[in-house]
Formats: C-alpha cells, structure tokens, sequence
C-alpha cells in the first residue's frame, strides 16, 4: 500500500524530521532525501527565521505535515484558532496528508503539552472519531493518526489499544501514521506482543511508518528519540512493510542530534527493507 | 465535581471529568524532588508489575513540569545568569504554578514572567527577554515606500511600527548585560518526541556580567532574521513610541521634542531618524484611518 487515499496517493520514500541543527547544511548542501517531516506548530508563527527556512526547503522538497497539538482525543472541542493557523501552513506546504497523535493533552483551557493516553473505549473511540471528522473537512487533506508511546493505562479500558486504533480509524475512515517504535515502547511499558498489534492494524489505512530510539531505564521504557533505531525496533518495522507495503518512513531524531549524514545514513538502513519487499 | 473518576466512561463528560482530575495531578507542583504529592489520587491508572499507579501517573507529571520548566529555560537564559540556578529554578517553579499554559503553543508561555518578577533588575532583564521572543517571529509586514506617502496630508498622516521591532524603556543596561553573556539567538524549538526525562538543568551557569543601573531607549529588533538592540536618543524613541501608540506624526514629533533643548537642529535630526529608521524597514503602513 505504497499510495493510498490516506497519503494522498503519494510513493514517498525514505524521509527524515526537519530539524535545527540540520538547517543549514540541507539549505548550503542541498542533500538527496525523499522528503521531510516539520512538525507543525513550529511554523504556525507569524514570521521570522522559521518560515523563512521553510519557504527555502519547499523549493527543493517534498514537505508533510507532522502536529502535536491538535489533540484529537481531548473531551473538549477541537481549538478553532489552532486550526485557522494550521490550514494557512497545509496551504503554504501543500502537504499531501497531515498527521498528528491518538490522544489527549490539553481540558478546560489547560494544556500539558505532552501526548498524553487514551482511555481505550467504545465511547471515546466514537468522540475522538468524530473530532478526526471535523478536523479533516475543515483542514481538506488526509488525515493520519498516529499511535503514541504510553507510560500508564487507565482502570477504565475496555480494550486493547489496536482494538481502540482500529474503532477510531474505521469510524473516523481516516490513515494511520504506524509508528513501530511507539508500538514497541508501550509493548514493553505494558507487557503485550507488539507483533499481535502490527498484525491487528488495518494495513491498507497505513499511510506513513515512523522508526526511532528510545531509551530504557529501569523499570519503564521512554520514547527519547534520541538514539539509533534498535533492533528490536527493526523488526517490527520489517513486519509492518510486510503487512502494510513499501510505506513512506520517516526516522525521528529530536534529542543529541547527531549530524545530518549521520541522521541520514540511519534513516536509509530502512531502504533495505523497503528494497527487500518489492523485490519479494 | 467528585474527585473520583467514573468507573465506565459513557458520555463526553465522564470523559471530562477523568482528564480534568488527570491533568489536576500532573499540574500540581513537584516536591523539591521532583516528586509528585504523596496524597494524589491515582487509582484511574492501572499499575503494572513494576510500578504503581501512581508511580505510571508521576512520570507524566514529571513530564509536564520538566517540558514547561526547559522552555522558559530556554526563553529566559540571561535571567537565569543573573539570579543564579538555584532562584532561578525556583523562580520558575512559582510562576508556572501561577501561570499554567493556556495555549497549544508553548511561545508565549512565559509571556506574562516580566511582570510577575518583584526585583526591578531581574524585570528589566525579563523584559528585554521577552522582547526578544517577539522580535525573533513576529510579522515583518510590508515595508512603508515613498510612493505610500504620495498625496497624503502629512498633518494627518500615521505610520506603524513593524511589529518585530519592540521599544523598551528600561532603568539597567541589559543589552551590555546579554551581549556580555554572548547569548545567542534562541531557535525554534520542539520535537515530536514525547519523553523529557531529566529535569532542565545546565552543565554549568555562566559567571554574571554586571548589570549597571542606566536609563535605556531600547530597541529590540530583527533584520536578515537576525536579533539586534539598539539604543536610542530619547526623542527618537518617544517619537517611534507615539507613532507605535496611533498619533499623527505631527503630534508624534510634536510630543518627542517637547521637553527638547533649542540646540539642537532638530529638522534635520528628524530628516536622520527617518532616513536611518527606514533603510532599517521599521516604518509600515499605519492600519488606522487617517
């Protein structure tokens, strides 16, 4: 499912996440990669150095629209000023989909700025669906959901997480952003088999696959983003292109940056996965 | 509202209900160890073998207060120097138990710290601090031209002032005080990660330059995307300040140079600031009708 209706029926590539400290040797270099990811609320200002590298990279690349704000699973409405700015950069971008989490993070006019759980149920799966709805026909692109790395699960599930990905996906008919990584993390954090969940993922919702590290202490495991992808990490994501086709993949790397080849060269170890299934 | 969360969650407000109690635990401000309070409820999150409920909630508390505290770590680096890590940290503490965010973007969450700060230093110092957030993303409208000007009526006329240049009247010198810490611009900052594990602190902190008491016309600004100060006569600066605040520019330079000494050829000092005030694009269209 390389192209599809939740990717905008684009065969991108190998991407990597926009970040800092690579800004000046992606606009000095002019490096050879597929496509990056920004994440959005960074360029939801109103001028400055931000837009102003934006505008230079959209010259040369293909740019999707990665959000941490729009907070699908909150119990409040979808934040109308947040979406206003968020529209004028899908048409500033021209992304061909727009991502953002499967979870909540802000009530009653508090945010915490983190991508906080879900309460697995069939009511919440209907409410976030609907949010998903309302966001996609004001936005006018695709829409992927992302699964997130959790450190706690409330008394209150009624089922296991791909069970809720799969409610809110089907009801909402949007893309899912697989991220194997997070898959991982919350596998470990909560003792189930990410290989059941990989399994259980409606494969032809899968518009974008996202790799990463994460760091282990000693009784929870964090999603850092701040090391190499680990082997265990690299076995899922070769199940997923296996289920799911040569899907578009992006490498997160948001902590200890290394240099972009460094980044880079990461992010290409997924080529041989990639490779590997359309030769199959 | 009951402090207990509902056992099934059926409509929108049991849902409500679960994260307003979830967000008041995480909220609430950690123990000098970063601890969260011993006597938060926890029991809507299920332990695991390792840990307990509240144990899993801590995490995201810690999360929450160490992500808020980085970015105003961020926003504020000269303050930090000046007050020293401990008064800092602590300051910042204080202020966010008073100031959660109400905002999906954490820009302008320490928007309101100047004026939160009681020790005239440490204010001036966050004032022009926050000047700098603003100067560094704030619209470059489109630049005022001569042709702009053509036929107007110049006793009505009203300019603006780009909202990226920021006009600070201030009793310290804390442009010496930050170019003296080398500062360098703050970037755009953000990540789709989700983790912050260690609470933001430094390597170590800079030795405080001196800060010495000077009245300053100060002006924040950005050009080629890059943050500068610069210091301005008082007349100079109450006229931009007038023009900022909607008169005319007649009463703009009417109100500069009230109080100015006869000495002064003061035609041709105004003839330098436009000329000076333009090439740096500080003059746009004013939005009012004349």
């Amino acid at each position: 499912m390389p192209a599809n209706p939740h990717n905008g029926h684009t065969d991108l590539g190998i991407g990597l996440g926009l970040r800092v400290p690579h800004y000046r040797h992606i606009l000095e270099k002019k490096p050879v990669c597929d496509w990056f990811e920004i994440i959005s609320e960074n360029f939801m200002v109103d001028g400055g150095r931000p837009l102003e590298v934006l505008d230079s990279i959209l010259e040369q690349y293909r740019v999707v629209q990665h959000g941490v704000a729009m907070y699908f699973g909150n119990a409040d409405p979808l934040n109308r000023d947040h979406l206003q700015k968020l529209k004028r950069l899908v048409k500033r971008t021209n992304t061909p989909w727009l991502s953002d989490h499967l979870c909540w993070g802000s009530v009653g006019g508090r945010c915490s700025h983190d991508l906080l759980p879900m309460p697995y149920t069939m009511s919440v799966a209907r409410h976030t669906a609907e949010k998903i709805r309302q966001a996609r026909d004001f936005l006018e692109v695709p829409i992927c959901v992302e699964n997130v790395s959790s450190y706690a699960e409330f008394t209150q599930n009624e089922m296991t997480e791909w069970e809720f990905l799969n409610e809110v996906v089907e009801q909402a008919d949007c893309g899912i952003l697989l991220d194997v990584n997070n898959i991982y993390v919350s596998s470990q954090n909560h003792g189930f088999d990410p290989f059941e969940y990989l399994r259980a993922v409606p494969h032809p919702r899968v518009g974008q696959i996202h790799i990463a590290g994460h760091t282990r202490y000693e009784n929870v495991i964090l999603d850092t983003h701040d090391h190499p992808v680990p082997d265990p990490v690299w076995d899922l994501y070769a199940e997923a292109i296996q289920l799911s086709g040569s899907t578009a993949t992006l490498l997160e790397w948001d902590d200890k940056i290394p240099s972009f080849a460094d980044v880079h060269a990461e992010a290409l170890k997924a080529s041989r996965y990639l490779h590997e299934h359309s030769h199959a | 509202m009951s402090t207990r969360t509902p056992s099934q969650l059926r409509t929108n407000a049991d849902l409500r209900h679960l994260q307003r109690t979830m967000a008041a635990a995480l909220m609430q401000p950690l123990s000098l160890q970063d601890g969260m309070n011993a006597k938060t409820q926890a029991d809507f999150i299920t332990p695991n073998d390792r840990m307990s409920g509240f144990e899993r909630l801590e995490i995201y508390a810690r999360q929450y207060w160490f992500r808020l505290l980085d970015c105003l770590y961020e926003d504020y680096p000269a303050l930090r120097v000046f007050l020293g890590e401990r008064r800092f940290h602590q300051l910042c503490r204080d202020y966010l138990a008073q100031h959660p965010s109400t905002s999906w973007t954490l820009r302008n969450l320490g928007s309101a710290l100047p004026s939160f700060i009681t020790d005239l230093r440490a204010r001036d110092i966050a004032r022009v601090e926050w000047a700098q957030t603003l100067a560094f993303d704030e619209v470059l409208k489109k630049l005022l031209r001569i042709d702009d000007l053509l036929g107007t009526d110049l006793s009505t006329l009203r300019l603006g002032i780009q909202p990226c240049v920021v006009l600070l009247e201030i009793d310290h010198a804390v442009d010496h005080f930050i170019t003296a810490m080398k500062k360098t611009d703050a970037d755009v900052r953000g990540s789709a990660s989700q983790a912050m594990s260690e609470a933001p602190t430094r390597d170590s902190i800079a030795k405080a330059p001196k800060l010495k008491r000077e009245r300053v016309h100060l002006v924040v600004h950005r050009h080629d995307n890059m943050l500068y100060f610069k210091r301005l006569a008082p007349e100079s600066f109450a006229m931009l300040a007038a023009l900022r605040d909607g008169l005319t520019l007649a009463d703009a330079i009417e109100l500069a140079l009230a109080h100015a000494t006869p000495d002064t050829d003061w035609p041709a000092q105004i003839r330098e600031w436009f000329t000076e005030f333009s090439q740096l694009g500080w003059f746009v269209k004013s939005p009012q009708k004349s």
